[in-house]
């Protein structure tokens, strides 16, 4: 199988992600850049954090008009697994592939530290490695990580299992709405999440919870194309 | 207005008749030198570039004599003091660059800006060398948190130097800070970056190769932060607040973009000799390049990027706008490195030439409007000896006996009062701003002795720390000036690794001061003791003086930046307390030493006395002791004693771990003084029971003084006896409480 990691102007755990493929998955990865405007030779896309374009008008605005946006766009409607980590989750928000915005923390300050995260969601190729319920250290680093979508997306989020993970039961870090932390699309093959799981995946960091996260897309990936192959 | 402001500018003739040299900080007697190397009465522009290049900020005209002190070179050195910044060996053709740097006046007036380019400006030192920036450090000093200005400097200096960055994605991992009313009005804002090279790939700023072309990289040039470097080297004052304009304005996203493709440039090979604009922006970098190499260089002025109308060529040369950088290339290699630059969407423009003439000359619409001496600019500027006195207070601190106070009976209230004080109490209010996680190498979060960043591709990491407490500088400058330099060194070994070399931020009042002279001289005198005696050379550093407000000068405060190799990961160490039934062993001798310490501090409200002495071969070999201990796997963790002595240090090792401690101290000192002194060289170490007596041994046999006080339990609660009588008793929630709550209280 093949990541693509995307490379825009201002992105900064460009690198990091990579090394956690190499490291969790040992799958081929190739950093790609914001004019690439073909991605058809890859089988999952990663959107980095970082502050893309400088984060100057609003997180992300800016990057969801750059060319290889319609790539990202193009492979989620094949079904491909796209994820959107911290400033990713809110390129894709922006790019309207997944729901809601992602505001200013509540208490107006950059916030870094590990954080408790319920996996609510583990039938995704994103968490299938997971157990349902089960409580992950996975550290954030954000200054707008505050999500919020209206009653009736909420609603909708909650009826179709959209909510992937949520914080810890009175440890929310910013302030974001039914504890949200992470989503998916209606398909479930687009996640965006503000913690960084390509920062948790060596005990030395603090955690390796996020090792599988990689795993399960791997997992997922190989369910998939053993079908194909099975016919 | 831009027309108006050309016009304006005096003539000659004006400059000598009005003194207007004097306004840029040149004395009568600089402005004599001047004209004599220019054989002629210098231009407003010519006036302006050599001012800033003779400003002590740029010429190190009242410190050179001081610097000259430090030991600068070592076995592993591979630079020294000179260039961008510091480089020293760690094996496998690796090597680690690093430096510190004040931002203090443009951060007293405007504080999110002034500590965001004072980030930025670091940065820059250490990719200009090749170097991939792995991590950041502070030291910040500020004054009492009860007043509200100096909130509002807090926290938009720790806002400031997140925003830069957490944006650019270096992570912040460690630093430093204290407050004191000494620091009120003139802040300290020290910024370290460490970084990593691979020993063929280091740069120097030099313009190699006449007929060379001269490249500018970086957003376009403003009027902002002119006179930077003048502005840094002069004292605060009233009207310091309408100099916001010699502060400049960061913009980390474009730092970013300049940081890789300025290390794609250089790692394509085609760079002959490459320089960051800081201080004193085109002027320095141009004129250092061209001295370094021997050479000179002419400029031509229209091509300079300009972000506003009909800029001067003064404004153009004093321009402190950030993010820029100045290389030379052969003509054959330009299109490739303009490619780079284009891709990366960063301006790269043509603005010189180098030439064998040795002057800098600068153009502007068809017409030279410069002509000066390279040489005169960077090395002739006068170095004054300047007068030195033994300040009154130091005679008078003699006679008080600090171990004279009222003995403090309830220990575990005096404990609370040491952990609430914002500079012994949890910064995390601080470092959970900036992301210290970025690039997945923080093996060791801040809060711990150092920090601890790991090398990819191999078992080595890198411990980084600043430090320095001024009141012990203040009380004793050399005694301070060593100790400065042993806590470093002792908090690089707690985390497992051997220190490597010194970055030295020289911050004082002003030199003027024959009393500030004193201190700045036997502080360095101490400095230079340790970092010899401890093997740690200084590779680099900054001196920022003048750092006054209306009540007088700072506490000398010679900030220590270190960096120290581990060898193996399995040595990282760390302070928390492991498990229980742990053995908790204190090394060091404890004497009755509270001058300047917290306790002094918070129960007296005074500085005064005489600080805790220092045997720098006790240092040394307690050091050398911990440090094979560690490699020998005897160590569970450890913690070196500083502010608030044994009773801080043991607390602290509680918090975070669920675990508490029973400790009973035997001594022949008053308890307070036996839980609070603040006695040098000490540590605190914990083994596993079966291991604690094989390293009682060690340390016995290494001649370091050692007793086993106690054990880490399982009931968080902290129990510490002296002589068998109660001294400490508190859940270790109750600490934590105190120590974590201070400073969001207080910044509520």
């Amino acid at each position: 199988m093949k990541f693509a990691v995307l490379v825009f102007p201002g992105s900064n755990c460009d690198i990091d992600c990579y090394k956690a493929v190499e490291d969790t998955v040992g799958q081929k990865v190739d950093f790609v850049w914001h004019t690439a405007t073909d991605l058809s030779g890859y089988d999952a896309i990663l959107v980095p954090g970082g502050f893309s374009y400088g984060d100057y008008l609003r997180c992300g605005a800016i990057a969801r008009f750059a060319p290889v946006m319609n790539e990202v766009i193009k492979a989620a409607e094949q079904g491909k697994f796209v994820l959107g980590i911290c400033n990713g989750f809110q390129i894709l928000t922006e790019a309207g592939l997944l729901p809601g915005v992602l505001r200013r923390n509540e208490n107006l300050k950059f916030r870094c530290h590990s954080a408790l995260l319920e996996v609510v969601n583990n039938n995704t190729a994103f968490t299938n490695q997971y157990n349902e319920g089960e409580i992950i250290d996975i550290p954030i680093a954000h200054g707008e990580g505050n999500y919020y979508c209206d009653d009736e997306t909420l609603a909708k989020l909650q009826s179709n299992n959209q909510i992937v993970f949520r914080y810890k039961a009175g440890a929310n870090p910013n302030g974001s709405i039914d504890d949200i932390a992470g989503i998916s699309n209606e398909r479930g093959n687009v996640v965006g999440m503000m913690p960084h799981p390509e920062r948790a995946i060596d005990e030395i960091l603090g955690s390796a919870d996020g090792k599988r996260m990689f795993t399960s897309i791997l997992n997922a990936w190989r369910e998939q194309h053993g079908a194909a192959v099975n016919g | 207005m831009a027309q108006q402001l050309t016009a304006k500018e005096p003539t000659a003739q004006q400059i000598v008749d009005q003194k207007i040299y004097q306004q840029f900080g040149v004395s009568d007697y600089e402005f004599e030198l001047i004209c004599g190397f220019l054989g002629r009465l210098p231009n407003y522009t010519e006036i302006g570039v050599f001012s800033v290049m003779w400003s002590e900020h740029c010429a190190y005209k009242n410190s050179k004599p001081i610097l000259k002190k430090f030991p600068i070179t070592g076995p592993k050195v591979l630079m020294g003091p000179g260039e961008g910044a510091g480089i020293v060996d760690i094996g496998d053709n690796q090597a680690v660059v690093f430096k510190i740097e004040s931002h203090n006046h443009p951060s007293a007036v405007e504080p999110y800006q002034g500590a965001a380019t004072g980030v930025g400006g670091i940065i820059r030192d250490i990719f200009s060398m090749g170097a991939r920036p792995i991590a950041s450090l502070n030291s910040l000093r500020f004054g009492r948190l009860e007043n509200d200005r100096v909130k509002y400097l807090f926290e938009n200096v720790v806002s400031g130097i997140a925003g830069y960055g957490n944006c650019i994605g270096i992570p912040t991992v460690g630093g430093e800070v204290m407050f004191d009313e000494s620091y009120e009005g003139n802040p300290l804002v020290n910024a370290m970056c460490v970084g990593l090279i691979d020993h063929d790939k280091i740069q120097r700023g030099v313009a190699k190769g006449v007929g060379n072309p001269v490249f500018y990289v970086g957003p376009a040039t403003g009027r902002d932060g002119i006179h930077g470097a003048t502005f840094a080297s002069v004292e605060l004052s009233e009207e310091s607040e309408e100099k916001k304009t010699a502060v400049q304005v960061g913009d980390p996203f474009m730092e970013k973009l300049v940081m890789e493709a300025t290390l794609e440039l250089i790692n394509s090979g085609i760079v002959l000799g490459i320089q960051d604009m800081g201080a004193a922006g085109l002027t320095c970098s141009s004129s250092e390049m061209a001295s370094k190499a021997g050479n000179g260089l002419e400029l031509y002025l229209d091509n300079v990027p300009q972000r506003e109308k009909d800029m001067t060529p003064y404004e153009m040369m004093l321009s402190e706008s950030q993010e820029r950088m100045l290389f030379v290339v052969t003509p054959e290699n330009e299109a490739q490195a303009m490619e780079i630059f284009e891709r990366w969407g960063v301006i790269c423009a043509k603005v010189g030439k180098v030439t064998d003439d040795g002057r800098l000359r600068l153009f502007h619409k068809g017409e030279q409007v410069a002509d000066m001496p390279v040489k005169a600019l960077v090395d002739e500027c006068p170095v004054y000896n300047k007068p030195s006195q033994e300040p009154a207070y130091y005679a008078a601190n003699a006679k008080i006996d600090t171990t004279a106070y009222p003995e403090v009976t309830d220990l575990t209230g005096a404990l609370k009062q040491v952990l609430g004080s914002p500079t012994v109490a949890s910064k995390e209010w601080v470092y959970n701003q900036y992301d210290y996680m970025v690039r997945t190498s923080t093996a060791v979060q801040p809060g711990s002795d150092a920090a601890v960043v790991t090398i990819r591709g191999t078992r080595k990491a890198l411990a980084m720390t600043t430090d320095c407490n001024g009141r012990y500088v203040y009380l004793d400058p050399e005694v301070g000036g060593r100790i400065a330099v042993a806590e470093a060194s002792r908090n690089i070994v707690c985390s497992g690794a051997e220190p490597l070399a010194v970055t030295d931020n020289l911050n004082f009042g002003s030199p003027e001061k024959p009393e500030v002279f004193w201190q700045i001289e036997k502080a360095a005198d101490g400095m230079s003791e340790a970092c010899v005696t401890l093997e740690t050379p200084v590779i680099g550093g900054n001196v920022s003086l003048y750092n006054e407000n209306a009540k007088g000068a700072i506490y000398p405060t010679p900030v220590i930046g270190m960096v120290g190799l581990v060898h193996d990961i399995d040595h990282i160490t760390t302070q928390s307390f492991k498990s229980e039934g742990d053995v908790i062993v204190l090394l060091g001798d404890t004497k009755a030493e509270m001058g300047g310490s917290e306790l002094q501090y918070v129960l007296q409200g005074k500085t005064e006395g005489r600080p805790p002495q220092i045997d720098l071969a006790v240092e040394k070999r307690t050091q050398n002791a911990v440090l094979e201990a560690i490699r020998a796997g005897l160590v569970a963790s450890a913690h070196d004693l500083s502010e608030g002595g044994l009773a801080v240090a043991v607390a602290e090792s509680c918090f975070g771990t669920g675990l508490g401690a029973s400790v009973n101290v035997a001594t022949e000192l008053r308890a307070d003084h036996a839980l609070f002194s603040e006695s040098q060289s000490r540590i605190l170490l914990t083994a596993k029971a079966d291991k604690a007596a094989e390293l009682q041994a060690l340390l016995n046999e290494r001649g370091v003084v050692n007793a086993a006080i106690g054990t880490v339990t399982a009931a968080a609660t902290l129990n510490i006896q002296v002589n068998g009588n109660q001294g400490v008793n508190a859940p270790v929630e109750q600490l934590e409480k105190v120590w974590k709550e201070a400073i969001p209280c207080l910044m509520k």
